[in-house]
């Protein structure tokens, strides 16, 4: 008996070793092409701001790539990185101008307004060399439906994570989170875009809705759950859920992953009425002072050993077709971030609501606490 | 009295600065948002919103009324020995009172969640004595606890100072004249403490009712209180900065009704705050 436990433990150590970074074999090939362009392009010296996620980028920490220093040993281009916490604070520093930076990576939804207000550049991807390793259903969406504008980065979708030491297998849906058995024990989003959510996935409207009548009832049935929750958290749900201080809650599916490595009870699936999925892609906004080396910076983000890099690092699932066919690479096939084709759920992005109904929905989530 | 000179004025001068920068202006400005629309012109409608937040003001005076009563019942005693102490060890018993508020209160906050909480140590406690898990977070309960923690200490320490300033004499007046200990405290000790008294509650009230941090964390950011919801509606977005405007305004008019109400209970002179 003991043996067997030991063996399961030394099981579940060794997959999760498995997904270190993979540093050692890297092999990079990429010297000259890169560090030619920047002489001609007289890059050398110059500086490149880039404005991204925190956290999102392989950085150099245990023993990973740390892929800024990598581009500026190829190029000579000094690499300034900043991070922000929201797409909201991303666009108000963007907006009230004072800023200049030549690389952003916001979301799909915070994408689709910088257009409509002519805040981003134009990118030519036929000049990207690593262009055609994006996998064409991330080509073309709601927001960049022509690729003028953005090369994507990331890609995440909201499921359901759920202790198995806990509570017995949920049914796979949204209602998990107003069952009456995990009083107590469940957990719900603490803000009003991705809390609503749940509820009009589970009433089966569209995250988008335009109709005020929706959003209410959404938010009627969150009142008829709140009674139920444990709590609204954010990024508290990782301490709680790997704690065992709460059962089940709703998170990203890459930010599952690096719970179960705390927590290997930790189970996760995708609710049957379908969920939430975001994008994050890289843009060069209009402040842009150093367009040549942004571009070039784009393609080394696209080069597959940098790619692979990142993808490992961030744990998100990767639009880069190199990267998802690398069997090397650790979430290799990985049903979670990769779901086969009969597993996908059905997956709705967000997108950029007009005003009125973003004020109803932010009034309707102070109803909502004020319950 | 007289007139100020020249030099004193000029002392006075950076506080003056300081106070209109920093305590006035943005006090004007609070009220020209409470009392316009997010185009700017005048207007009452504000003031019609409030309804909905009846029971985030409800709450957060019952919470901060509970909290207020326990902080004075576990202050007063706490206070009274503390001036039986000899004057070394009086300090110590200070220092200790004091050495929490070295910690940033978020983390002392913070740290109640570890103690509290379903998996936290007293649970693991009571579930190694074979209680069942108690549901201590996430409960009225424990937002009332946080208050108490986190504010204790602008109770006792007024209490601690009026009391240590009655003149030894007088109590042992009191004694010659017959009176037994109780009355001593309750004829002699009671009112020459008041003072201390409506300084602790003042201080442990307002920041009580105000507080919008101990009860997002330790109640599971179900419950909203007055200082919650002002605390969403300004980082939601510029447009909700009237609304939270005019709620500022009528939580500080509300402060200052009971501010006025209590020093009504004391000698207004010797008030300390």
């Amino acid at each position: 008996m003991f043996k067997k436990i030991l063996c399961i433990t030394l099981g579940v150590m060794l997959t999760i070793s498995l997904c270190g970074c993979g540093y050692e074999h890297f092999d990079i090939n990429l010297e000259s092409e890169y560090t030619e362009f920047a002489k001609e392009k007289g890059l050398v010296g110059t500086e490149l701001n880039v404005y991204n996620w925190g956290e999102y980028i392989s950085d150099g920490s245990e023993g990973c790539m740390d892929v800024n220093r990598e581009f500026e040993r190829l190029t000579g281009i000094k690499v300034n990185y900043t991070t922000f916490e929201s797409n909201e604070t991303m666009y108000s520093q963007l907006k009230n101008g004072g800023v200049s930076y030549d690389i952003v990576i916001p979301s799909d939804y915070m994408i689709a307004r910088l257009i409509s207000e002519d805040m981003l550049s134009k990118i030519d991807t036929s000049s990207l060399s690593n262009y055609k390793y994006i996998d064409k259903k991330y080509k073309g969406l709601f927001f960049d439906k022509k690729e003028q504008y953005t090369v994507p980065y990331n890609v995440g979708m909201v499921g359901i994570i759920y202790n198995s030491a806990l509570i017995g297998e949920p049914q796979h849906s949204w209602n998990a989170l107003w069952d009456e058995k995990y009083r107590n024990m469940s957990l719900n989003f603490n803000n009003p875009r991705d809390g609503f959510m749940t509820a009009q996935k589970l009433l089966g409207y569209s995250v988008n809705s335009t109709n005020k009548d929706e959003w209410n009832a959404a938010c009627e049935k969150m009142k008829q759950g709140k009674d139920v929750l444990q709590s609204y958290v954010m990024d508290e749900i990782y301490g709680k859920l790997e704690t065992g201080e709460a059962a089940i809650g709703p998170y990203y599916a890459g930010d599952y992953l690096v719970m179960l490595d705390v927590n290997p009870d930790l189970r996760f699936f995708y609710p049957k009425e379908g969920t939430n999925i975001f994008i994050d892609s890289v843009c060069i906004p209009k402040c842009v002072k150093n367009y040549d080396a942004a571009l070039a910076y784009i393609n080394f983000l696209l080069e597959p050993d940098i790619a692979l890099a990142n993808a490992e690092y961030i744990g998100y699932a990767s639009p880069h077709t190199a990267v998802v066919n690398n069997p090397d690479y650790c979430y290799y096939q990985n049903e979670i971030l990769y779901p086969k084709d009969e597993d996908m759920p059905d997956v709705e992005y967000y997108h950029d609501l007009p005003e009125d109904v973003r004020m109803h929905y932010e009034n309707l989530w102070l109803d909502l606490k004020l319950y | 009295m007289n007139k100020k000179s020249f030099g004193s004025r000029l002392v006075a001068a950076p506080y003056i600065v300081w106070s209109a920068i920093f305590i006035v202006v943005p006090l004007i400005i609070m009220v020209y948002f409470a009392f316009t629309n997010d185009a700017g012109s005048f207007t009452l409608s504000n003031f019609a919103q409030i309804g909905k937040f009846k029971k985030a003001f409800g709450l957060s005076i019952l919470y901060a009324v509970i909290a207020t009563i326990i902080t004075l019942l576990l202050s007063y005693p706490m206070a009274y020995y503390m001036t039986k102490f000899k004057i070394g060890h009086q300090r110590m018993i200070m220092m200790l009172i004091m050495l929490p508020m070295w910690m940033n209160f978020l983390i002392r906050t913070y740290s109640w969640i570890t103690i509290l909480a379903n998996t936290g140590l007293i649970n693991k406690f009571l579930s190694f004595l074979g209680i069942g898990p108690l549901q201590l977070i996430n409960t009225p309960g424990a937002v009332i606890l946080g208050m108490v923690y986190d504010f204790i200490p602008y109770m006792i320490l007024p209490i601690y100072t009026a009391m240590s300033k009655i003149d030894n004499s007088l109590l042992e007046a009191a004694s010659d004249l017959g009176s037994d200990s109780w009355s001593r405290i309750r004829r002699v000790i009671m009112p020459l403490s008041l003072p201390g008294v409506i300084s602790g509650i003042t201080m442990v009230f307002v920041p009580s009712v105000s507080t919008f941090y101990i009860s997002q964390k330790l109640g599971g950011n179900k419950t909203l209180l007055i200082g919650d919801a002002i605390e969403y509606l300004f980082n939601t977005g510029p447009q909700y900065y009237n609304v939270a405007s005019t709620l500022s305004l009528i939580l500080m008019v509300l402060i200052l009704i009971s501010t006025l109400i209590m020093n009504k209970f004391g000698d207004d002179e010797e008030v300390v705050i």
